[in-house]
């Protein structure tokens, strides 16, 4: 194990479909002053920087040294780190290294997106491979239903059991001040919403949004002296697989790389029962379907279980392990902070900082990141130092 | 000279020309285009330190990070693993318009293969389509064969 980091400091934008008033720096700048006030650090006292978005996205690829002076980075060590939609959480990562290595101090993780500036659509396809798979796909919505449909077959789940996940989700925003989207959605609501890809309705699927999100980590020795109680890292796993889709997707496997990510993050933070030893998740589930078949790859639940696990109301608020108290990504998505800001939300209830969605005596909380083709990341975080 | 700051109306700037680009398909991935339009078949690689077989076939096996080199010849039919039928509109990055809806999208265990290829299914009827059923490859005709993954016009269902 490298140097002790923790998480000091958070900070968002708020978040919505368009933000016309502000540029992808100066949007940055907002999320990044916030980081910093809630340090109560200046940019002086920052060592490196990590930033990430999606590739192709804005069409501003090298964005370490377009955002300079919105991220702070103007003479500084700064790097990009862009892994698609797991971005965010490597970012973090990344961030984590830097410090765990021992080389900086404090160094600042950012992630942002404007989709509002591109096709969200027509970018995600060019993630696909052009030879191959790019003629037949359309985006993040029917790669996701095919993991539904084969789910659905396999277990005999159905489209409500997946519905009541983007109720509990929606309704959770409610209690963030941040989320994009600030509607309740009832199970009926997703049901009656429009089908976009079968199983996928419109109420089962994440918004695009603009937004920013960035963290301030720190050493051990410093940490203490910045925050009152810092959100310490007790793993940090990425585990990326293929991006041809046929080598990817064996549905009967489930998600491989958040069994791997998970297993790993577990074994390092010395966790052998996550659903007793995890206070609260933030996971990264784009599409309701996550929300189940994903929870068992992570171990919250045995194969075929999570529509009773979830209809139990065990990762409600209150529940054994409340899952996306932020509302998660089904109301808030600017895809290249949206991993980083499961990470932020994590370490905000740690921090004991979540108000309204705060939950009760956090200890351990778990952040996941997901995204490029099926690609899993897993942070554990803890009130106490490893 | 000093301006107020006063509240303007916001401008954007618009980008929208078309920007090529030229992908190598690789010698294992052109035989594969070169099968289809000679002999209308697949063909897949075996790994010899995995034994698996790969559709589309490939110089590297990731997991055993070995180089490939025995092609296989697989069968044209196979069995539907996942799919979904695509009802959204959305502009297509490889033609710069619209792609017509809906159509359904399916990944596929070929027979003799170990790994899923994506296509296109030629069902987009909800109560006719199921995971497990049994597709074959429709090719286009040879004259209109241009080297590409479109070759394949779509799978049938079978039966
Ligand atoms: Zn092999």
């Amino acid at each position: 194990m490298g140097r002790r980091v923790a998480i000091v400091g958070t900070g968002q934008t708020y978040h919505k479909s368009h933000r016309p008033d502000v540029t992808s720096r100066e949007m940055i700048n907002e999320a990044v002053t916030v980081a910093l006030a809630d340090a109560e650090l200046t940019i002086r006292d920052i060592d490196a920087i990590v930033i990430g978005n999606m590739d192709h996205f804005e069409s501003i690829n090298y964005v370490d040294a377009y955002s300079v002076e919105g991220s702070g980075g103007v003479m500084k060590p700064i790097m990009k780190v862009s892994t698609g939609g797991t971005t965010g959480a490597t970012v973090a990562i990344a961030a984590y290294y830097h410090v765990a290595s021992g080389l900086f101090e404090r160094v600042l993780a950012i992630g942002f997106e404007k989709n509002s500036e591109s096709d969200t659509t027509g970018a995600i396809i060019t993630c696909s491979d052009p030879v191959w798979d790019r003629f037949s796909y359309s985006g993040a919505i029917p790669s996701l239903a095919t993991e539904a449909t084969a789910y659905m077959e396999k277990y005999g789940a159905t489209q409500e059991d997946a519905a009541l996940i983007g109720e509990r989700d929606r309704n959770n925003a409610m209690n963030n001040p941040f989320a994009h989207l600030h509607r309740p959605l009832s199970v009926a609501d997703i049901m009656n919403s429009p089908m976009l890809a079968y199983p996928i309705k419109l109420g089962d699927i994440c918004p695009r949004s603009d937004g920013a999100c960035a963290c301030v980590l720190a050493a051990d020795g410093v940490a203490q002296k910045i925050a009152k109680r810092p959100a310490w890292f007790k793993a940090a796993a990425v585990r990326h697989t293929y991006t041809w889709f046929g080598d990817s997707t064996d549905y009967n496997k489930g998600l491989v790389s958040m069994q791997r990510a998970s297993k790993d993050a577990y074994a390092q933070a010395g966790i052998t029962k996550p659903v007793d030893e995890i206070d609260v998740a933030e996971l990264y589930l784009p599409y309701t379907w996550a929300g189940l078949k994903w929870i068992e790859d992570i171990g919250f639940c045995g194969p075929g279980e999570a529509a009773k696990f979830v209809g139990e109301r065990n990762t409600h608020m209150g529940g054994k392990i409340p899952i996306n108290p932020s509302g998660g990504v089904i109301s808030t998505n600017c895809i290249g902070a949206t991993a980083l800001l499961r990470v932020a939300e994590a370490a905000i209830q740690v921090m004991g900082k979540g108000g309204a969605r705060q939950v009760p005596d956090v200890k351990n909380a778990l952040a996941t990141g997901f995204g490029g083709c099926f690609w899993s990341d897993v942070v554990i975080l803890s009130t106490e130092r490893p | 000279m000093s301006t107020d700051n006063v509240q303007v109306e916001r401008l954007e700037s618009v980008f929208s020309c078309p920007m090529p680009y030229e992908w190598s398909i690789g010698l294992y991935g052109s035989r594969f285009f070169q099968e289809i339009k000679q002999n209308r078949r697949f063909v897949g690689i075996r790994c010899k330190g995995c034994g698996k077989v790969y559709v589309p076939p490939r110089r590297v096996c990731g997991p055993c990070f070995e180089e490939l080199t025995e092609l296989v010849t697989l069968s044209d039919t196979g069995v539907i693993t996942a799919f979904s039928v695509v009802n959204y509109p959305f502009i297509d990055p490889n033609t710069g318009s619209q792609r017509p809806i809906p159509y359904t999208y399916g990944y596929i265990k070929l027979d003799g293969a170990d790994n899923i290829f994506s296509n296109i299914i030629n069902e987009t009827d909800l109560s006719k389509i199921k995971v497990g059923m049994k597709v074959r490859a429709v090719f286009k005709d040879a004259a209109e064969m241009e080297g590409n993954i479109q070759d394949i016009k779509y799978f049938d269902i079978l039966g």
